[in-house]
C-alpha cells in the first residue's frame, strides 16, 4: 500500500507538531524494537557460533547428545561446552518447510483456479467462509489431531514391520515422522495461500479475460496463461507468507514430527519419509526449559538467530521477486 | 496572526475569521504565461469586406471501394437479447458479408454493442443475459458448435486496447500458442507474427523491440497490436467495438486504413459513435435505436437519403 | 425499409495466401493437457472441502463426546488420576486475561502507527522503513519473539513486571511479559486494517476539515478515527484471534503453572505479575507431547478453543459487513 502524502498542509501549531513527533516516535519504536531484537539475539547467540565456527552448520554427531552435553557443562565459564553441529536441524527445517510449501503451492493454485472458474455457485459460497475458518484454527489443534490420530495411524498401519526393522539400530519409527509433519503443515498453510490467490485471480482485469476469450482460448488455458500471470506478484507474496508461517511453526511440529534431532536419510528409500525429524523452531520449543543454563541458552539463541536470518532473507526475496515482475504489470506497484 | 501563539484572543471566531481572511486573498490560480496571443482564423472575405464562409462538403471523402464481390458470412435472424427483464436488442436481422464493412450506428445504449458481442457469443459470459432468435455462421447455427471454435473464426477488438502483460511477440502469438496440444516453436511462429504485425501496420515501429513489454506501447500502437493479435488466428469475421474512440486522430486514420485493407479477406463489423467514421469506412450501415433496427442499407443511401424519420434526425445531428 | 445487395457466386479467395501454421483448424478446443488440468483443479477443490469438513466434524464429535460443564467450571488440579485432575477454568481465564491484555497494549500503539503512516509519513524514508518494519514483525516466528521477550524481561530493570527471586534472578515470565509479546503479534494486523480504513476515506473529507480551520490532529481525532471504526474493529478482532491461538509465546513466557498463581501484592497487579496457563498450553500439556495422559480433556479444551476462534471469525465478518459510511450524496 502506498504511503499517503502529507496533503500539503503543514502542521500549523504546537499541538499538531507535538502530535506528529509523538506518533513518529511511536512508529520508529517498531524499528528500534527490531534493532534490539537483532542485537540481543545475536549477541546472546554469538558464543555458540564463535566456539564452533562454520562447523556449527555442518553434520557430525548426535544433536540431542550435544545438547545434553552443553546442558551438563561444568559451572566454570571457561569450561563451558559449546560443541554443536546443527546440520540435522537445518536439514529437517529445509526438508519439512520446503516440501510443505511446494505441496501447498500446487494445491492452492489448483484450488484457487477451481473456486474462481469451475466451482458451482453453491460450492463457492460454502468454500469461502470455510477456508477463512481453516486459516484461523490454532496450530495446537492441528497438532492435537496429528498426534492423536495421524501419528498412531501411520505408526501402526502405514509403516510396515519390515521397514521398522530395517532402521531399528539407528532410529525408532513410531509414526512421528517427516510424513505427518509435512502433511499437517501443508494443511495449515494452504488456506492462507488459497485465500490470497483467489483474491488475486478475481482481480484480474476483465479486459484481459474477455480478450483471451475473444481469441478462442478455452477457460482453463485463459486462466492458466493470463490469469496466473497477472496474479504472479500476489502468488509470490502468498508463497512468502506461507513459507514464513511454515518456518516459524514450532508447536505443531514438535507434536507430530518427532522429538529427536535426527536427519532423515534419503538412502533409506521410502522409509525415509517415516523417519522422525525436528526443525529449528520445534527444537527451540522442546528445549525452552533449559534456557537458564548459560551455554545451553546461548545455543538455543543461536537456533533462533538462524531462524531470524531466514525470515529476513525470505521477506527480502519476496520483495525482490515482486520488483522484477513490475515490468509487465499494469499498476505501478 | 502569530502562528506560534494559540488563537484564543477575545472574539476570535475560528470558523468565520479564516474564511474572511481567505476571501481577501487572490484565488490560488496559476496563470499560464502566454508568449503571444493565439491566432484566430480569419474568415474569407469578398471585396466589400463581407464574410463569405465556404460551404462544408456534404459527405467526408470516402475510402476506395472494394472490387471483390461480397460473400455472406454471418446472418442474424430475429435476434433478441435481454439482460434480466430489460430487452436490449429486439428482433434484429442483419447480414455480415466478406468484402464489405458493416457499421452499426446509433446513440448510446441502443444495443449495438450488445448485438456485436452476441455475434461471437461473448454475451454468454454475462450471467443475466438471455438470447432469442438465431445467429448463423456460414449457414450453421452458432449455438450448435463449440464456442471456442466460434471465437477463433469470429474475432473481436475492444474499445480500450487490452494487450496482455507479456511481450509484443507473445501477445501476437498468444492465440496460436493457446490452442491445441502441440506447442508451436518460436521459429514456426515468427513468420505469422511478422505478417500479422505488418497487416496491422505496426511492424515497422516495433520490429526491433519484439520482446519489449506490450504495455509500454502508446494507445494507438496497443490497439494495432490487438488487431495483429486478432489477425494472427486468421478469423473469418472481425468485430470491432468502437476501436478508435480512445485514440488520437493519427492512430485512428491508420486503423481505418487497416480496416479497409482487410475488408476483402475478412468480413468486418464495426460499432461506432462517430458518424464521420462510419461515412468514411462503411459499405453497409445499420442504424439502431433503443434495441430496434430502424434502418439497414448501403451507406450512401442511409446517409444521403434515409427512409426513416429517426435515421434522418440522427444522421443530421438532431440527437445522439 | 432495408435494401440488400445481390449476393453473386462466391468470389475466388484473395491471393497471395498469408503464411499459415500447419495443423490448426479442426483441432480440439480442449487438449488432453487442459482436461487433466481441469480435473486436477476439481480434485484440489474437493480435497480442500473434504479436509475442512473432516477437521471440523471430528473436533465437533470429540468435543461433544468429552466436554462437560464441570470441565469448564473447575480449576485444574495436579493429580495423576484423571478423574481428580479437575477441569480447565484457569486456562480459560488465562486465555481471556492474556487476550485482553495483549489487545489493550496493541490497539492504541497499532492505531497510532497506522495514523502516522497514513496521515503524516514524513520523512518518506522513515515511513518506508516503518512499513517494512511492521512487515518484518509480522513475518517473525512467534517462538523467536517469545525468547526475545524472555531475554528482555529477564533484565533486572523489568523485575517489576514479574517475579524476582532471591539472588536477583528475574523470572521474566508473567502475564505482563506474555501480554507484551502477544501485543507484538497482534500489532501488524491492527496496523494493516486501520491503514486500509484510513486510506479509503476520500481526501475531500480531510480538506473540508482543514478548510474549517481544524489542525491535523483534531481532524484525526474527531473525523478520521471515528470513520475508521470498522477497520479498527476488524483489525482488533483479527489480532485477538491470533493471540487466542498462539501457543509458543505462552509456553515460554507464562510460566508453567496450571493454575493461575498471582504474585503477592495488590489483586490485579499481582495477578498480572503472576503465572498461569491458557487453553493452548493446556491442550499441549495434556496431549502426548506434554505430560500426556488426558487426551479427553485435551480434546475438550481444543473444542472450546475452536469455538472461541470460530466466534471471533464470525465477529470479524459481522463488523466488516456493517454499512460503510457514505462520503458523497
Amino acid at each position: 500500500m502506498s504511503v499517503n502524502g502529507s496533503h500539503n498542509a503543514k502542521p500549523k501549531d504546537r499541538t499538531d507538531q507535538r502530535a506528529e513527533v509523538a506518533l513518529g516516535a511511536l512508529a520508529s519504536a517498531v524499528l528500534l524494537l527490531i534493532g534490539f531484537m537483532i542485537v540481543f539475539v545475536f549477541s546472546k547467540a554469538w558464543p555458540s557460533f564463535a566456539h564452533n565456527g562454520l562447523a556449527w552448520f555442518g553434520p557430525g554427531g548426535n544433536v540431542d547428545e550435544q545438547l545434553a552435553n552443553i546442558f551438563n557443562s561444568p559451572a566454570n565459564p571457561s569450561n563451558y561446552v559449546y560443541t554443536m553441529h546443527a546440520w540435522p536441524l537445518l536439514y529437517a527445517t529445509a526438508l519439512i518447510t520446503g516440501a510443505a510449501v511446494l505441496l501447498s503451492t500446487a494445491i492452492s493454485m489448483l484450488s484457487a483456479m477451481f473456486i474462481v472458474e469451475f466451482a458451482p455457485e453453491a460450492m463457492r459460497r460454502v468454500m469461502q467462509p470455510v477456508i477463512r475458518l481453516l486459516a484461523a484454527v490454532p496450530s495446537v489443534v492441528y497438532g492435537l489431531i496429528g498426534i492423536l490420530v495421524l501419528v498412531p495411524f501411520v505408526g501402526n498401519h502405514v509403516i510396515s514391520g519390515a521397514e521398522k526393522d530395517s532402521v531399528r539400530y539407528v532410529i525408532q519409527l513410531d509414526g512421528s515422522s517427516v510424513l505427518v509433519g509435512v502433511l499437517v503443515l501443508t494443511v495449515m498453510i494452504t488456506p492462507i495461500m488459497v485465500a490470497i490467490t483467489t483474491d488475486a485471480l478475481r482481480s484480474v482485469p476483465r479486459s484481459w479475460t474477455e480478450g483471451a476469450a475473444a481469441l478462442g482460448v478455452n477457460r482453463w488455458r485463459a486462466l492458466r496463461t493470463v490469469g496466473l500471470r497477472a496474479a504472479r506478484p500476489a502468488i509470490v507474496a502468498a508463497v512468502v507468507l506461507a513459507t514464513a508461517r511454515a518456518l516459524g511453526e514450532a508447536i505443531m511440529l514438535s507434536m507430530v514430527s518427532g522429538s529427536v534431532g535426527f536427519a532423515p536419510n534419503p538412502l533409506d528409500g521410502t522409509t525415509f519419509i517415516f523417519e522422525p525429524a525436528r526443525t529449528l523452531a520445534a527444537t527451540i520449543v522442546d528445549n525452552a526449559e533449559g534456557l537458564s543454563v548459560k551455554p545451553f541458552g546461548q545455543t538455543v539463541y543461536a537456533f533462533a538467530a538462524v531462524l531470524l536470518i531466514s525470515s529476513f532473507f525470505l521477506s527480502f526475496a519476496g520483495w525482490a521477486a515482486r520488483q522484477s515482475m513490475r515490468k509487465y504489470t499494469l499498476q505501478a506497484r | 496572526m502569530d502562528p506560534l501563539s494559540p488563537a484564543e484572543e477575545e472574539g476570535f471566531d475560528p470558523i468565520r475569521e479564516p474564511i474572511a481572511v481567505a476571501a481577501q486573498l487572490p484565488p490560488p490560480v496559476r496563470r499560464i504565461a502566454v508568449e503571444e496571443p493565439p491566432t484566430v482564423a480569419q474568415p474569407p472575405a469578398d471585396g466589400n469586406g463581407h464574410v463569405v464562409p465556404a460551404p462544408v462538403a456534404a459527405l467526408p471523402k470516402r475510402m476506395p471501394r472494394a472490387d471483390t464481390a461480397p460473400l455472406e458470412r454471418m446472418r442474424t435472424e430475429a435476434l433478441s437479447i435481454a439482460y434480466g427483464q430489460k430487452l436490449a436488442v429486439n428482433q434484429v436481422s442483419l447480414t455480415v458479408r466478406r468484402g464489405e464493412v458493416l457499421a452499426l450506428i446509433g446513440p448510446s445504449g441502443c444495443g449495438k454493442t450488445t448485438l456485436l458481442r452476441s455475434l461471437n457469443r461473448l454475451v454468454d459470459l454475462t450471467p443475466a443475459a438471455s438470447r432469442g432468435g438465431r445467429i448463423l455462421l456460414d449457414g450453421e447455427d452458432v449455438d450448435l458448435f463449440d464456442v471456442t471454435h466460434l471465437r477463433r473464426r469470429v474475432g473481436m477488438l475492444f474499445q480500450q486496447p487490452n494487450p496482455f502483460p507479456m511481450s509484443i511477440f507473445d501477445n501476437v502469438a498468444y492465440g496460436l500458442r493457446q490452442r491445441g496440444s502441440k506447442k508451436p516453436s518460436k521459429r514456426e511462429l515468427e513468420p505469422v507474427v511478422v505478417h500479422s504485425l505488418q497487416r496491422a501496420g505496426l511492424f515497422e515501429e516495433v520490429k526491433d523491440n519484439l520482446d519489449h513489454p506490450a504495455l509500454a506501447l502508446s494507445g494507438g500502437q496497443q490497439q494495432r497490436l490487438c488487431i495483429a493479435r486478432s489477425l494472427a488466428v486468421q478469423p473469418e469475421v472481425l468485430l470491432l467495438d468502437e476501436p478508435c474512440s480512445a485514440l488520437d486522430p493519427i492512430s485512428t486514420q491508420v486503423i481505418e486504413e487497416t480496416i479497409v485493407s482487410l475488408r476483402s479477406e475478412i468480413a468486418i463489423v464495426i460499432v461506432t459513435h462517430n458518424l464521420q467514421q462510419a461515412q468514411r469506412v462503411a459499405d453497409h450501415v445499420a442504424f439502431m435505436y433503443l434495441g430496434d433496427l430502424i434502418e439497414y442499407g448501403e451507406a450512401e443511401r442511409v446517409f444521403g437519403s434515409p427512409v426513416a424519420e429517426r435515421t434522418r434526425e440522427y444522421v443530421s445531428g438532431g440527437f445522439g | 425499409m432495408s435494401t440488400h445487395a445481390h449476393v453473386p457466386a462466391p468470389a475466388a479467395p484473395p491471393a497471395p495466401a498469408p503464411p499459415r501454421l500447419a495443423h490448426h483448424r479442426g483441432e480440439e478446443s480442449w487438449s488432453r493437457g487442459d482436461k487433466i488440468g481441469v480435473a486436477l483443479a476439481w480434485a484440489a477443490g474437493i480435497l480442500l472441502c473434504v479436509l475442512a469438513a473432516a477437521i471440523v466434524l471430528y473436533m465437533l464429535f470429540r468435543g461433544i463426546q468429552y466436554l462437560s460443564v464441570s470441565l469448564l467450571a473447575t480449576h485444574p488440579l495436579p493429580s495423576l488420576d484423571q478423574t481428580k485432575s479437575g477441569g480447565f477454568l484457569d486456562p480459560i481465564e488465562g486465555t481471556v486475561i492474556l487476550t485482553i491484555l495483549g489487545t489493550a497494549i496493541a490497539a492504541p500503539i497499532g492505531v497510532g502507527i497506522a495514523v502516522w503512516l497514513s496521515e503524516y509519513a514524513r520523512p518518506s524514508w522513515l515511513a518506508r522503513a516503518v512499513e517494512s518494519g511492521v512487515e518484518i514483525v509480522a513475518g517473525t516466528p512467534s517462538i523467536v519473539l517469545a525468547i526475545f521477550g524472555l531475554l528482555v524481561f529477564q533484565q533486572s530493570v523489568f523485575g517489576f513486571l514479574s517475579f524476582t527471586a532471591e539472588g536477583n534472578a528475574v523470572f521474566g515470565r508473567s502475564f505482563f511479559t506474555a501480554g507484551a509479546m502477544m501485543a507484538l503479534i497482534a500489532l501488524p494486523l491492527i496496523v494493516g486494517s486501520t491503514r486500509e480504513a484510513l486510506h479509503s476515506i476520500p481526501s475531500h473529507v480531510r480538506e473540508a476539515s482543514y478548510a474549517l480551520g481544524k489542525d491535523r490532529i483534531s481532524t484525526i481525532r474527531r473525523v478520521l478515527l471515528p470513520a475508521s471504526r470498522r477497520g479498527i474493529g476488524t483489525g482488533v478482532t483479527l489480532g485477538m484471534g491470533r493471540i487466542v491461538g498462539d501457543t509458543a509465546i505462552v509456553v515460554i513466557l507464562l510460566g508453567a503453572s496450571q493454575q493461575i498463581q498471582p504474585e503477592n501484592g495488590t489483586p490485579v497487579w499481582g495477578l498480572l505479575k503472576g503465572t498461569g496457563s491458557t487453553l493452548t498450553t493446556y491442550v499441549y500439556n495434556n496431549s502426548p507431547a506434554g505430560e500426556g495422559g488426558a487426551p479427553q480433556k485435551a480434546y475438550a479444551a481444543a473444542f472450546v478453543l475452536l469455538v472461541i476462534v470460530i466466534f471471533l471469525n464470525f465477529a470479524v465478518d459481522l463488523i466488516a459487513r456493517r454499512k460503510e459510511p457514505t462520503w458523497t450524496r
